[in-house]
């Protein structure tokens, strides 16, 4: 299914319209989810399914939003920061998200900020267009 | 005890769907208040009606064993007022499925007319993200809840209610 990133960047937009209940004008490429548009824990779910509906293709949710198993191990993070071993595995985990400024000061507390719009579009049309 | 907001299941599709019935009655005290001279069912409690049958509907193909709970309404749109006397026929769709939560759609319909759309999430809450517990009873449905279905035969292959076996 050929796409433009103008195109994902539509449909995703109306799907977080949906699933936050948010303005179309508030969902710009670099709103956060949980800082700028108000996502809670069960909305990233939604996001999950109503993706999975809008673009045909089964999203497995620890590829979009695959921070969540990060925290639990003193390895990664310590005194609430990732280590460098955490950030290259962070790295890893999300291909898809800018992390240069999150790098500068990897507070866990901030991790929120990098599940952006944009962090979606990106992944959707990685999996619609692989390089 | 548990509140119990809907009268029966007439319709149950395991995992699929399921159809109750709420009759609303002038004997419901908080109608006298909503609103004096004028009572029309709180759109709340409509929610809390698609929630139950959603809820058990979700619950059921888990085989009881998970806590569901209400966990977002993603959608509430109600299109005509409902007053004392009616009767209202609430179907919900269990459309998503993930390990910790279930999504549904949902329509409440009086004699064929369209009166809301209801669509929720439920969160399964032993399986929650943050490793939280809670006690091992399952406190959200008790007996109350599971003898409601016992009316409807569960059938997982079934998509149309038989007809009773007469006597004759």
């Amino acid at each position: 299914m050929a796409m433009s990133r103008d195109e994902v960047l539509q449909k995703v937009q109306e799907v977080l319209v949906d699933a936050l209940g948010v303005d179309e004008d508030e969902v710009t490429a670099d709103a956060t989810l949980m800082g700028d548009l108000g996502a809670e824990s069960i909305d990233f779910l939604d996001i999950v399914f109503r993706l999975e509906k809008a673009f045909g293709m089964k999203v497995p949710r620890e590829e979009l939003f695959p921070v969540e198993g990060l925290l639990n191990s003193s390895d990664l993070v310590s005194n609430g920061k990732l280590t460098e071993k955490g950030l290259a595995e962070l790295r890893a985990r999300v291909p898809h998200t800018d992390l240069r400024e999150f790098e500068k000061d990897p507070d866990i507390n901030k991790l929120a900020d990098l599940f952006t719009v944009n962090a979606i579009v990106n992944y959707v049309d990685s999996r619609l267009n692989p390089a | 005890m548990r509140w119990i907001w809907i009268d029966k299941f007439v319709e149950f599709e395991s995992g699929r769907r399921a159809v109750s019935v709420k009759n609303v009655s002038l004997a419901e005290e908080h109608l006298h208040d909503h609103f004096p001279g004028f009572p029309v069912m709180p759109e709340c409690l409509m929610i809390e009606a698609m929630a139950q049958t959603g809820g058990i509907l979700v619950g059921q193909a888990r085989d009881f064993k998970e806590k569901v709970v209400l966990a977002k309404i993603s959608k509430a749109v109600f299109f005509d007022y409902v007053v004392p006397g009616d009767t209202l026929r609430l179907e919900a769709r269990m459309e998503t499925a993930a390990p910790e939560a279930a999504g549904t759609t949902g329509r409440i319909t009086r004699s064929d007319q369209l009166i809301a759309e209801i669509d929720l999430m439920f969160s399964f809450i032993d399986q929650n993200l943050a490793g939280k517990k809670f006690p091992k009873d399952n406190f959200v449905f008790t007996g109350i809840f599971t003898n409601l279905l016992q009316e409807v035969v569960l059938n997982h292959t079934r998509a149309e209610p038989q007809p009773m076996e007469s006597g004759a």
